[in-house]
């Protein structure tokens, strides 16, 4: 199933571009369309409009309207449509606007399309994708705002996949649709005209291998999606204190690739995670939590999270500011621990 | 039908009709300058042409009847006795603002007004004025809930179940569908199956279907059903045929590959609801063409004054952002 393994280096004579974030997408979703006429798009405004990102622009004329399907705004209907499509033989792609809405499909999600492989006893797959987005600092208030994939990383049979690059949205996406189970992929909205290299070739990246994205020896900064470039932010503010961080993405949180993440937390002796959920009950503890647990003997500071404050992302740009993460935020606490200071406990 | 109804208006509310509507139409122009000149953070979903809707209805309520409203909520806000100070800060994410700066535009709502929120999920507020209603049927308050939401909310699944328990518990709760004939940059006809009034009917509840660019027959309509509800006779449901005049935001501006600019300058040319009465308050000898000029510069002057004021209005202090979370938790982060 899975393609060949491409973790951050590829064949000799690959030649690359810059594309931005977007473009990677609407790559990763193109490509597989034409070598798979079961892969289908399915969501508001996907078809003409191309999404209110404008994502998938282009799609359309190329598919037509039996494969680039425009739904009414009906969240749940159409992902349950997505499900048992899904369980028929098709590859349904399902767009899911904002992540926010994911509130609105927890049944279908997490209950019908999660949990039928298992119910079966192994007989009925769901090889669905669902679309969706994640990030604040858009000025668009508490329920546009949220990064909620904490809460169907919780689910047994989902599989969760965060990009942190245009590499990585397209290379991930095609894994995703080329796997039998659900996979959930979320996709920092404030990312999508971010470019980066991404070879002519097509390329896919697997699942549960963590992508080490610098390397270092005094502190482990593990950052998902958007906080990838937070930690290599702080790591450079680091780097002139002569502080040599490594920071580490792990790409898809389930599955988790927790021996790349153990074997620097044993390497480097500190961690931070660094995560754009809410920090509590989130990624970022289950994260610290399996450090703790299998590098513990190896630590010389307690693993620390950072995480999105524990309140609704509020409208006014004074106040959505300081509730998400920052470079300075875990340069801060990076300082903190590689020089002993005692963490409080928060 | 709707010329007796017109006879029957007498030329205050009128009046006072007119200027809510302008009062919505400049408050719009200016939130959209706002956004065009990069003073307003973050997006705006424009109510411009759709006015005669949230004042027709609005003005037939009475300040403790509650209402829902949505994304495109500035001019249901205007409606239901909102000032322009305390909503221009709130767009600018002040403290001054209705919610201090933490809902703005998507949120934007004068609680102590009957406004339970403006709702940035398309048909998010159809269970919470349902549940107003049952508020109102329980605590015998005799207030009436409205829900505006759009045609492109008709899709959503909670509304079927909403109303079956409305209709079978006869709560006071009258459904305002403000058909604007898109969702986004999709027509309406190709998200909606069959009618949208059967709909309703199909649970039993009264539905009916009224020019939404007519104030004054949206007035009558909703008059007559505020009283009904009222006497126990609800729900009911009424779906109001009515235009956007600028894009589903004030981002979507190159918008002909889903919209004719004719349609739209035709809708603005000869349905306009503000026009509309306009000339009927002067036909009808109700008002002068120069007493309604002064109308208008009065608002222009009141909204250039709110915006001046709210430009300069100081944000939030950053230790609000933990405040409100829980109700008996004064800072929850402290
Ligand atoms: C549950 C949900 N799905 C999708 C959206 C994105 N969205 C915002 S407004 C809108 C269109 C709403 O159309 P309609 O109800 O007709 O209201 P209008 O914008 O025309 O006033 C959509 C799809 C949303 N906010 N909430
Ligand atoms: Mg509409």
């Amino acid at each position: 199933m899975s393609s060949p393994m491409l973790s951050m280096s590829w064949p000799e004579g690959n030649r690359m571009r810059e594309i931005t974030f977007s473009k990677a997408v609407n790559e990763a979703l193109a490509e597989e369309m034409r070598q798979d006429e079961t892969v289908i798009i399915l969501g508001e405004d996907v078809a003409e409009a191309g999404t209110p990102f404008k994502i998938l622009s282009g799609l359309v004329e190329e598919f037509g309207t039996d494969r680039v399907i425009d739904t009414p705004i009906s969240e749940p209907g159409f992902t349950g449509i997505g499900v048992g499509a899904a369980m028929t033989g098709m590859r349904p792609v399902v767009d899911l606007m904002f992540g926010d809405f994911i509130f609105l499909i927890m049944d279908q999600l997490c209950n019908q399309a999660a949990k039928a492989h298992y119910m079966s006893g192994g007989k009925l797959n769901v090889p669905m994708v669902l679309r969706t987005n994640m990030g604040a600092t858009r000025r668009s208030a508490a329920q546009h705002s949220q990064s909620l994939h904490a809460i169907v990383a919780h689910i047994p049979g989902l599989k969760i996949a965060m990009p942190s690059s245009a590499y990585e949205a397209k290379g991930l996406l095609k894994t995703a649709i080329r796997d039998d189970n659900p996979v959930v992929i979320f996709e920092d909205k404030l990312m999508y005209q971010d470019s980066a290299e991404v070879p002519e070739e097509e390329y896919a990246i697997p699942f549960g291998q963590a992508c080490v994205k610098r390397e270092g020896t005094d502190i482990t900064l593990i950052g998902t999606s958007s906080m990838v470039q937070v930690c290599e932010k702080a790591a450079d503010m680091l780097q002139e204190k002569g502080i040599n961080a490594e920071v580490i993405d792990p790409r898809t949180i389930v599955p988790l690739d927790e021996k790349t993440l153990v074997e620097s937390a044993k390497k480097t002796g500190r961690v931070i995670v660094v995560d754009e959920g809410h920090q509590s009950f989130g990624v970022t503890s289950e994260i610290a939590s399996r450090i703790n647990e299998k590098a513990f003997y190896y630590l010389d500071a307690p693993t620390t999270r950072i995480g999105a404050m524990d309140v609704p992302i509020p409208f006014s740009p004074v106040l959505e500011d300081i509730t998400v993460p920052t470079p300075e935020g875990v340069f801060e606490q990076a300082m903190k621990l590689v020089s002993g200071e005692l963490i409080d406990a928060a | 039908m709707s010329k007796t109804k017109k006879a029957e208006l007498n030329a205050e509310d009128a009046l006072r009709m007119f200027r809510q509507m302008l009062r919505i139409r400049t408050f719009e122009n200016n939130a959209n300058q706002l956004y065009l000149s990069a003073k307003m953070p973050g997006l705006t979903h424009m109510y411009s042409g759709e006015e005669a809707v949230a004042v027709g209805i609005c003005d037939a309520l009475l300040p403790t009847d509650k209402i829902t409203s949505t994304h495109r909520g500035h001019g249901h806000c205007v409606a239901k006795g909102a000032e322009f100070k305390a909503m221009f800060c709130e767009l600018l994410g002040r403290e001054e603002g209705y919610c201090r700066g933490k809902g703005g535009s998507m949120h934007i709502a004068d609680q102590s007004n009957g406004n339970l929120g403006a709702n940035a999920i398309v048909g998010g507020s159809l269970g919470i004025a349902t549940g107003a209603a049952l508020t109102a049927k329980l605590k015998k308050t005799s207030d009436v809930a409205v829900c505006f939401f759009g045609d492109g909310a008709t899709a959503q699944g909670l509304m079927y179940e909403v109303m079956n328990m409305a209709a079978l518990w006869n709560l006071p709760v009258i459904y305002a569908c403000e058909n604007n004939g898109y969702s986004e940059y999709t027509k309406t006809e190709e998200i909606a199956a069959g009618s949208i009034t059967a709909r309703a009917e199909a649970f039993g509840i009264e539905a009916h279907q009224v020019d939404g660019q007519d104030v004054i027959a949206v007035n009558a309509l909703a008059k007559s059903l505020v009283e009904r509800a009222r006497n126990g006779e609800g729900p009911f449901f009424v779906e109001l045929m009515t235009y956007r005049y600028h894009g589903h935001h004030v981002g979507d501006i190159n918008r002909e590959y889903y919209r004719a600019k004719t349609e739209e300058e035709d809708w603005k040319k000869n349905r306009d609801p503000i026009i509309r009465l306009r000339s009927w308050l002067v036909e009808n000898g109700h008002a002068t063409e120069e007493a309604l000029d002064e109308i208008n510069a009065a608002v222009t002057e009141d909204a250039e004054n709110a915006v001046a004021y709210a430009l300069n209005a100081p944000y939030p202090a950053a230790s609000e952002v933990d405040m409100h979370v829980f109700t008996d938790v004064e800072h929850v982060l402290a």
